[in-house]
């Protein structure tokens, strides 16, 4: 007997999922999945797409952002803050699916289901994300590195519910993108993707760096390695090769309908190095249009040959 | 079995009120309780785009949306548009630039021109292209659609 709730207070929507009930925003994942055969509707539903209390942006004093859970991929590809300051976020948002997904798709939703390869997600991780989750009895913020734990598995308990992203103030002198292999432009996944988050010193060396892989591994990871390859040196076409050699070290992909595990650990290092170069051009002061992977330039030669 | 749940929605202006299992999705409720037919089940797996709806005022892949969650919102479908005596400014534009072949895709495209007209009345050629993205076609190649969309743009 499946039964569905309407929840109208966050605190309605706590009390149910305590006695139980899963939530459900725009409902795109749970729907799929279930004609799909994934796993059928959850025998207890708690609509929660009309909290209007977790569907703002809001940007503190320090420049700090909370992103509510139920905020829409359409506006987060679309916030002034968002695409001038977390640019790899607005990449990955404005990727998902197509205008319809991106109006009924919510952050909360995308963060929660878990996927490797979800577009937000390496945006997230090195933007330093924290998830917010709430239930009856408590509330924590945990980095989302540390939320997902396998493909479509979260470290949250049955009765947490995602209220909230955090992203910290981006470094003075930094820039962020998103950039994925894609076989079209809409209604697609990602067969690989990375995001970097790029802080120039004066002289125009990369003073720090993070970077994170989408669909290679089961979860969303950091490259480090990748990171140390070119902190210090300039984004020119030597320290960049050795980030996508390094990035294709980190991947430990499957094989499947989109692409083999070799292609993807070849196809890895290119989107990391696109991303660390947007990212940097980001940083100069450039404008990279979001999506970063659809702007001129991106990906085209560097210093020259292709 | 599941539970029957009283639900009031707004369809093109009229209101209705049904009771249905909660696991039905709008499209099914759309066609089979209220007859509206006009939205098409194609893929029925939020790929194709056929079965779009708008849902207060925002295009939704209704295949793979509750209808439950509609439980107070505003519909609207290609019925919406208009009829075969009173056809809206898309409807003739794509009739008169042959976007419509088989015709299956048509009512999904009108909902989703409608909704990116509304957002932006003076659209690029890549604009539309984007705002049409999520509506697969596989008689037209395209071109016509997009053609019908702009003649239809207010210009700038």
């Amino acid at each position: 007997m499946t039964t569905f709730t309407s929840a109208h207070t966050v605190e309605e929507a706590l009390r149910a999922m305590h006695d139980g009930a899963r939530p459900i925003a725009g409902g795109s994942d749970l729907v799929v999945g279930a004609r799909q055969g994934k796993a059928p509707l959850p025998d207890l539903m708690v609509g929660i797409d009309r909290l209007r209390e977790l569907a703002d942006i809001a940007e503190g004093a320090d420049g700090s952002l909370r992103i509510g859970a139920l905020v829409r991929h359409a506006t987060i590809e679309a916030d002034p803050v968002v695409t001038a300051r977390f640019c790899a976020l607005a990449d990955g948002s404005a990727l998902v699916g197509s205008p319809s997904t991106r109006n009924v798709g919510t952050l909360g939703g995308n963060v929660m289901n878990g996927s490797p390869a979800m577009d937000t997600g390496a945006p997230l991780v090195v933007l330093g994300a924290e998830v917010e989750l709430r239930s009856t009895a408590d509330a924590r913020r945990i980095p989302v590195e540390a939320l997902w734990v396998g493909p479509g598995k979260t470290a949250a308990d049955a009765g947490e519910l995602c209220v909230a992203l955090h992203l910290p103030p981006p470094e003075a002198g930094s820039g962020s993108a998103y950039v994925r292999l894609e076989y079209r432009r809409a209604m697609e996944i990602a067969v690989v993707g990375a995001a970097a988050q790029v802080v120039l010193a004066g002289d125009g060396t990369v003073a720090s760096c993070r970077i994170a892989l989408a669909a290679v591994a089961p979860t969303i990871i950091r490259a480090e390695a990748a990171e140390r390859a070119i902190a210090g040196s300039l984004p020119a076409p030597q320290a960049l090769a050795a980030v996508a050699e390094a990035a294709g070290a980190a991947a430990r992909p499957i094989d499947d309908l989109r692409g083999s595990a070799d292609y993807r650990r070849h196809t890895v290092g290119v989107v990391a190095r696109r991303a660390v170069e947007a990212a940097a051009r980001r940083a100069r002061g450039e404008t990279v249009p979001v999506p970063a992977n659809r702007a001129r330039g991106i990906g085209l030669p560097y210093g020259g040959a292709a | 079995m599941n539970a029957a749940r009283a639900i009031a929605l707004t369809v093109n202006g009229v209101a209705y009120e049904v009771a249905i299992a909660v696991d039905r999705t709008l499209v099914s409720v759309l066609r089979r309780e209220l007859g509206l037919t006009g939205t098409k089940e194609g893929c029925d797996d939020c790929e194709c785009g056929a079965c779009m709806v708008l849902v207060d005022g925002r295009p939704v892949n209704s295949c793979s949306y509750l209808a439950v969650q509609a439980d107070g919102r505003e519909v609207m479908t290609v019925e919406g548009l208009g009829g075969e005596d009173d056809l809206a400014p898309l409807q003739r534009g794509i009739l008169e630039a042959g976007g419509v072949q088989c015709g299956f895709c048509t009512p999904g495209m009108l909902i989703s021109a409608t909704a990116l007209l509304a957002a932006n009345p003076h659209p690029s050629e890549e604009e539309i292209r984007i705002g049409l993205s999520g509506n697969l076609c596989r008689c037209t190649g395209y071109q016509k659609i997009i053609r019908a969309v702009q003649r239809v743009a207010e210009p700038e």
